[in-house]
């Protein structure tokens, strides 16, 4: 069977969200502590987000790891690109840098 | 060999680091998804490496991910990273 049905479906996810999460678990109930962190800074900097949960389908979990060719979850796509996973998120919101690339990016924040 | 030698051989001889340090942080997620009983599945590694010298975190990360791929495809459910350059960056 082909995976592209998985890559359209991310491809489309991304386009179509400013930020989207790739992640364990839902926003409000994260399943995974590196997960959980991450919604937890985005929260924080009150950024709209939609949460993808990747343990709902096999098929997501393992296509979403191909397709940004990072083999862990969490995941942050911005408008597009590969921000990066928890370890990133966190050292770029400890450093302020999190919020500049946001704003560079022109994401809202309530 | 632990997983824990098998990480620290493995990233010696790719990255020749300055600073490595894998710590095994297992005991913190006992009983949690991906948490084997006989431990050894969650790790943290800080590394500073010349090797990253101009490299952005994605790119970084992907390096060592790359070089413990077998690892984090086997016995290694999470593994924390904490990459730098010599002289910061």
């Amino acid at each position: 069977m082909s995976d592209t049905p998985v890559k359209d479906y991310i491809q489309n996810e991304i386009d179509q969200n400013e930020v989207t999460l790739f992640m364990k678990g839902s926003p409000v109930f994260p399943q995974c502590g590196f997960s959980a962190a991450v919604v937890q800074i985005l929260g924080h900097l009150n950024v709209k987000f939609k949460g993808i949960d990747v343990l709902q389908d096999g098929d997501l979990r393992q296509g979403i790891k191909e397709f940004s060719q990072w083999p862990t979850v969490p995941q942050l796509y911005v408008k597009g690109e590969f921000v990066g996973g928890c370890d990133i998120i966190r050292e770029m919101f400890e450093a302020g840098e999190l919020q500049t690339y946001l704003e560079q990016k022109e994401v809202a924040t309530a | 060999m632990t997983v824990a030698d098998t990480i620290s051989e493995k990233l010696t001889a790719e990255f020749a680091p300055e600073v490595l340090e894998v710590i095994d942080e297992s005991h913190l997620h006992k009983g949690h998804v991906g948490a084997r009983p006989e431990g050894e599945t969650h790790f943290r590694v800080v590394m500073t490496s010349a090797t990253f010298d101009g490299c952005n975190r994605v790119d970084r990360q992907r390096k060592v991910y790359k070089a413990l791929a077998a690892e984090l495809a086997g016995p290694v459910h999470a593994l924390a990273l904490s990459l730098s350059a010599p002289g910061g960056g």
